[in-house]
């Protein structure tokens, strides 16, 4: 058993970094994720870890650095937020098809232009089609222990791919919260010792990554890389198990709450689940069937799982804290994908919230709850996607 | 049943087999193509150090005819090549012309 600690997100990722120790890391540093690489450098300075930390000009080099260890044969992490991970953009998806599983806490914020620092999801909605994995977490406990499982997921065998941890800028990575560490023992040995595959290092071996591949053999190349996200969902689920004894926290491809006898339901990603679940257990109380799911993992998506979770709605309101200029939010399509396949299927709304850091209130999610209890009733969808928490 | 061929991949891509970019003959891009005139030529070997590829064949210390197998007619020895008194030792022509 670990100790219980008051700390913030960026400070509980540190945390998590420090105990698996990994053999690189290359950074460079960007509200909010600054504070994260900072106390994670620290912890090199102090030698409390025995990582190469490569200070780069760019997160284009950061990545390109980390890309590089990990072909070396490495153990490699790194994080960003934002723009950071919006310079990255092109190096993302080298990591990705080169197979390497580097780890990467991103602390969401939004995109520029105008520019803004607070938590939104357009930066790894952004990035959702790199190759990556992608998860997403609700508090700093979940970032912490999604951090930890990433390690294992990404760098199983019948994976190696890269890892992206989500949460909420400055609402997590900056909020002090209740969180159970684990021993750095106990997260050695879950994690294990890295077998790196085709390593450059093996100099007896000598080998090329990132050849030209032009039409006679890219498209079968792309054809193997989503196979090989056919099977993450299984290595998740198996992770999950193995944290779960360890650490008595029960993780799967997405949470559910209140939801297997619902009747309307919220979908919703990362910080604003929790205050999305306060406002069903009032709705609850006043005998109002409310539900919520919540995914974990966004790539790859959970397609049949989700739709199965809410074949039996009335009314369902997906909100994104994410856009597509002139498309319906990301989270959105992918529950419509989810859903297509179903026979009647339920009438769904999808609303924006909390761009660039506007405080999603409980008030929003009573709104959306009242529209969904009309939507329940009549069937009748008004406005298909909308947003809500504007200043009047 | 034929396993497909996407199943076969090396995953990432990666090339396990060293030195196999000698089977890829990089020299049918050629539009221009150099010719060596041996008469002008003083042995100083810039066109070896210069060449960016692999097509200046040298054997014992002595520059030989190229090897037009990775040649891409780039013309960077044909401008490098001091020559005799003037005379290039490198000129370049179109290739197939
Ligand atoms: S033309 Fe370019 S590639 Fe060909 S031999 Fe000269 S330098 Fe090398
Ligand atoms: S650069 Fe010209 S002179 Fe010098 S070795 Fe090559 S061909 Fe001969």
């Amino acid at each position: 058993m670990g100790k219980i600690v008051a700390v913030t997100g960026n400070e509980a990722v540190a945390e998590s970094l420090r105990q698996v120790n990994p053999d690189v890391c290359a950074a460079y540093p960007i509200t909010p994720a600054t504070d994260l690489m900072q106390r994670f450098s620290s912890f090199i300075s102090d030698g409390k870890v025995d990582t190469e930390m490569v200070l780069v000009e760019s997160e284009h080099s950061a990545m390109s650095a980390c890309i590089g260890a990990a072909a070396a044969g490495g153990r490699v992490a790194t994080a960003t937020s934002s723009q950071g991970l919006a310079l990255m953009w092109e190096m993302l998806f080298i990591a990705a098809g080169d197979r390497l599983p580097i780890v990467m806490p991103v602390v969401n914020r939004a995109l520029s232009a105008p520019l803004n620092i607070h938590g939104d999801h357009s930066d790894t909605m952004g990035a959702r089609d790199s190759g990556w994995i992608q998860l997403y977490s609700e508090t700093a406990q979940e970032a912490y222990d999604n951090a930890i499982q990433a390690f294992r997921i990404g760098e199983h065998p019948d994976i190696r791919l890269p890892v992206m941890v989500c949460m909420d800028g400055f609402i997590v990575s900056h909020s002090i919260e209740r969180v159970e560490y684990l021993e750095d023992a106990e997260v050695r040995n879950f994690v294990g010792e890295y077998m790196p595959v085709n390593p450059l290092l093996d100099i007896d071996n000598p080998k090329s990554y990132g050849p030209l591949i032009l039409t006679d053999l890219y498209h079968e190349y792309k054809r193997a890389q989503h196979e090989v996200m056919t099977r993450v969902k299984n290595v998740v689920l198996e992770v999950a198990a193995d944290f779960e004894k360890l650490s008595g926290r029960k993780y799967g491809l997405f949470e559910t709450y209140r939801l297997d006898d619902a009747e309307i339901a919220i979908v919703i990603l990362n910080s604003a689940a929790g205050t999305t679940k306060d406002v069903v257990d009032s709705y609850r109380s006043k005998g109002i069937k409310a539900g919520l799911l919540k995914p974990r993992m966004f790539r790859p998506f959970p397609y049949e799982e989700v739709a199965a979770a809410l074949s039996h709605l009335k009314a369902i309101a997906v909100l994104d804290r994410a856009d597509s200029f002139g498309g319906y939010g990301p989270l959105f399509s992918e529950i419509c994908g989810a859903v297509m396949s179903m026979d009647g299927k339920p009438p769904m709304i999808n609303r924006i919230y909390g761009l660039g850091g506007r405080d999603y209130m409980p008030n929003q999610a009573e709104k959306v709850l009242d529209e969904l209890v009309g939507i329940a009733e009549t069937g009748k969808v008004h406005t298909l996607k909308d947003y809500i928490g504007l200043r009047e | 049943m034929k396993e497909p061929l996407w199943k076969t991949l090396t995953p990432g891509s990666v090339i396990l087999e060293p030195g196999s970019s000698a089977k890829f003959k990089t020299g049918s891009w050629r539009s221009m193509r150099p010719r060596w005139i041996e008469e002008n030529c003083i042995q100083c070997l810039f066109c070896w150090i210069y060449c960016p590829d692999m097509s200046v064949i040298v054997e014992d210390g002595k520059r030989k005819d190229f090897n037009y197998d990775y040649c891409k007619g780039c013309g960077i020895c044909a401008l490098e090549c001091p020559g005799k008194k003037g005379n290039k030792a490198i000129v370049m022509e179109k290739e197939g012309g």
